[in-house]
C-alpha cells in the first residue's frame, strides 16, 4: 500500500488552531493552567501550541514544560537497546494547577501512563487533560482517552503514523506508512 | 544512541570517550532529577544491589547507596568487619553466596588492587568499583571530570594538575586516563618518592615545583596524603610535606589567575590543603560531592541496561 498523507500542511496549521480555540474555551487566559509536552516527539507540538495561544491571546506568561518519560517506562529493560534519556525541564510548580498534557500520536497509551506517573514527582495537579494531534483509537492497552484531538485515525498495527515538523523535516505533515514498505 | 562499551566499570582505562560522554549526559538527566521535589524515579525498581566494602568510606559509601535509592534499587550492605570473612571465607565464596540471594548488580570497595577485576571473571553479575586498592576509583575520576566540565564546558584543552601521593592514590589512577581521553592536559606535583616511575607512560608529566606547577594549571585537584597505605616513610613528616607541598591562600594569591580548587575527601586540613582555599569560592569541593550522586545514579542505570 502507497503511504496516505492524513494531514498536509494547510490543514495541520487549521488543526492547530481549532485545538488552540478548544483549549482557549476550557482555560481563558490560563493563569491556572500550564502546558507540559512529552519528550521527544511531544514537545514539538506542545511548542507550537504554546506559542499559537500566546499570540492569539497576545500573552507572554503561560507557563509551558517539557517532560521526559524514559525513566518511568514500563518497557525498560525489555527492548534489548538503551534508552537514551531527554531534557525536563519544568520550572514552575505543578501543585493545584489545571495540566494540559500534550503528544503528538495517542496510540497504545502507555507513554501517556509513564508521563502521569513522571508528573506526580513534580506535584499534585489539580487536573490533567491530554491533547494529542493523532488518536490511533482501535490500539489502546490502557484506559487512558484524550480529550483533545486532532485527528482519529483507524490503522492496523502493521501501519505507522508519521508526524513531521517543519522545524526538524522540512514541511507539517501526517501520513500513514505500512511497514512492509519501508 | 550507542550502549556503553562494558558489561561492569572496573577501570576508566577500559573505557572509551563515547562511553564516558554517554556517563556525562545521563548524569544531567539526574542531577536534575535530584532538584525535584520528589527525588527518585522508579528505573531500577526490579534490581537489587549489594554494597560490598571490603574497606572503609564514608562518602562513596553514602553516595551509591543514595544513588540506589533514588533509582528505587533494593540495596543490601556489607562490611567486612563483623562478617564472615573473619573466619576466612574467600571473596569469591562470599560474593557467591551473595549472588546466590538473587542479586544483580554488585558494588565493592577492596584494598587488592585487581580484585574486582578477578571477580568480574568469574561471577555474572555487573561490577562497579568502588575503589581498588591504590589501582583505580572510576566513578570519582567520572565525577571529577563530571565537575570540570560543568564549571569550564568541556575538558578539551584544559590544564589539570593533581598534587600529592600520586603513587597510592586510585584517584589519580582514574583522573589521569579521564582526562587524557577527554582532551585535557595532566601535570602530577609532589615529592619525588610518591611519583610513581611509569607516570609518563600514563600520559602525565612531572613538575617537582608546586608553584610553577600551579602557574601552569587551571584546575588543581589535591590529593590527600594517605598514611595508611604507606609501609614505610616516603616523606619525612607532615609538616615538611605542608611547607613544601601544601595548598594554603597566600601561595594561591601569589599566582595571578584564578585556580579551581578540588579535593576528593576527606580533607586533612591543615596538611595539604588549608581551611581558607577549602572553603573558599575557589573551591567546589561540595559540587564534587554533589555530582557525585548523579554520576553514579548515571552508571547504575546504564549498566543494568546492559544486562
Amino acid at each position: 500500500m502507497k503511504p496516505r498523507i492524513i494531514l498536509d500542511s494547510s490543514k495541520f496549521a487549521l488543526t492547530i488552531d481549532r485545538l488552540c480555540h478548544q483549549l482557549i474555551e476550557q482555560h481563558q487566559d490560563f493563569s491556572q493552567s500550564c502546558i507540559i509536552g512529552v519528550q521527544p516527539r511531544g514537545i514539538f507540538l506542545a511548542e507550537r501550541i504554546h506559542s499559537r495561544l500566546q499570540a492569539i491571546l497576545r500573552k507572554k506568561d503561560i507557563n509551558y514544560g517539557k517532560l521526559d518519560i524514559t525513566l518511568y517506562r514500563d518497557d525498560f529493560r525489555q527492548k534489548g537497546k538503551p534508552m537514551t534519556t531527554n531534557e525536563t525541564d519544568i520550572k514552575f510548580p505543578l501543585e493545584d494547577k489545571n495540566v494540559i498534557l500534550v503528544d503528538d500520536v495517542l496510540y497504545t497509551g502507555r507513554t501517556i501512563r509513564a508521563a502521569l506517573d513522571a508528573m506526580l514527582d513534580f506535584g499534585r495537579p489539580k487536573d490533567v487533560e491530554l491533547l494529542v494531534l493523532i488518536d490511533r483509537r482501535l490500539q489502546r492497552h490502557l484506559p487512558i482517552q484524550a480529550k483533545y484531538v486532532g485527528k482519529v485515525i483507524d490503522s492496523i498495527t502493521t501501519e505507522k503514523v508519521k508526524v513531521e515538523w517543519k522545524e526538524t523535516d522540512g514541511q507539517d505533515k501526517v501520513w500513514i506508512v505500512s511497514e512492509n514498505n519501508e | 544512541m550507542s550502549a556503553l562499551s562494558q558489561k561492569h566499570l572496573i577501570a576508566i582505562k577500559d573505557l572509551q570517550k563515547s562511553d564516558i560522554e554517554l556517563i556525562f549526559q545521563t548524569a544531567d538527566t539526574f542531577k536534575e532529577v535530584l532538584q525535584r521535589p520528589i527525588k527518585k524515579v522508579p528505573s531500577l525498581r526490579d534490581i537489587t544491589i549489594a554494597n560490598l566494602f571490603f574497606e572503609d568510606s564514608t562518602r562513596t559509601r553514602i553516595s551509591f547507596e543514595l544513588a540506589e535509592k533514588r533509582l528505587s534499587a533494593d540495596t543490601i550492605n556489607f562490611s567486612a568487619s563483623g562478617s564472615s570473612v573473619k573466619k576466612g571465607e574467600t571473596l569469591l565464596d562470599t560474593v557467591n553466596n551473595i549472588l546466590a540471594m538473587k542479586v544483580d548488580m554488585i558494588v565493592m570497595r577492596h584494598s587488592s588492587s585487581g580484585a574486582q577485576s578477578f571477580l568480574s571473571n568469574h561471577i555474572k553479575a555487573n561490577i562497579i568499583n568502588a575503589g581498588d586498592g591504590t589501582h583505580e576509583h572510576p566513578t570519582q575520576g567520572l565525577l571529577d571530570g563530571y565537575s570540570v566540565r560543568e564549571k569550564f564546558g568541556s575538558l578539551k584543552g584544559l590544564n589539570y594538575l593533581i598534587i600529592g601521593d600520586i603513587k597510592h592514590s586510585r584517584v589519580a589512577g582514574s583522573d589521569i586516563p579521564l582526562m587524557t581521553k577527554m582532551g585535557a592536559k595532566v601535570k602530577v606535583c609532589g615529592p619525588p618518592t610518591l611519583i610513581p616511575k611509569y607516570i609518563e607512560e600514563m600520559g602525565a608529566t612531572y613538575e617537582p615545583n608546586l608553584k610553577k606547577a600551579l602557574e601552569w594549571c587551571d584546575v588543581a585537584n589535591v590529593l590527600r596524603i594517605q598514611l595508611e597505605r604507606m609501609d614505610i616513610k616516603f616523606i619525612p613528616s607532615l609538616r615538611e610535606y605542608s611547607i613544601f607541598y601544601g595548598v594554603n591562600k597566600d601561595l594561591l594569591d601569589s599566582i595571578k589567575k584564578d585556580i579551581t580548587i578540588m579535593h576528593p575527601g576527606p580533607i586533612n586540613r591543615g596538611v595539604e590543603l588549608n581551611s581558607d582555599v577549602a572553603d573558599s569560592k575557589q573551591s567546589i569541593i561540595l559540587q564534587q560531592v554533589e555530582n557525585g550522586v548523579a554520576i553514579r545514579m548515571a552508571a547504575l542505570y546504564l549498566l543494568a541496561d546492559r544486562g
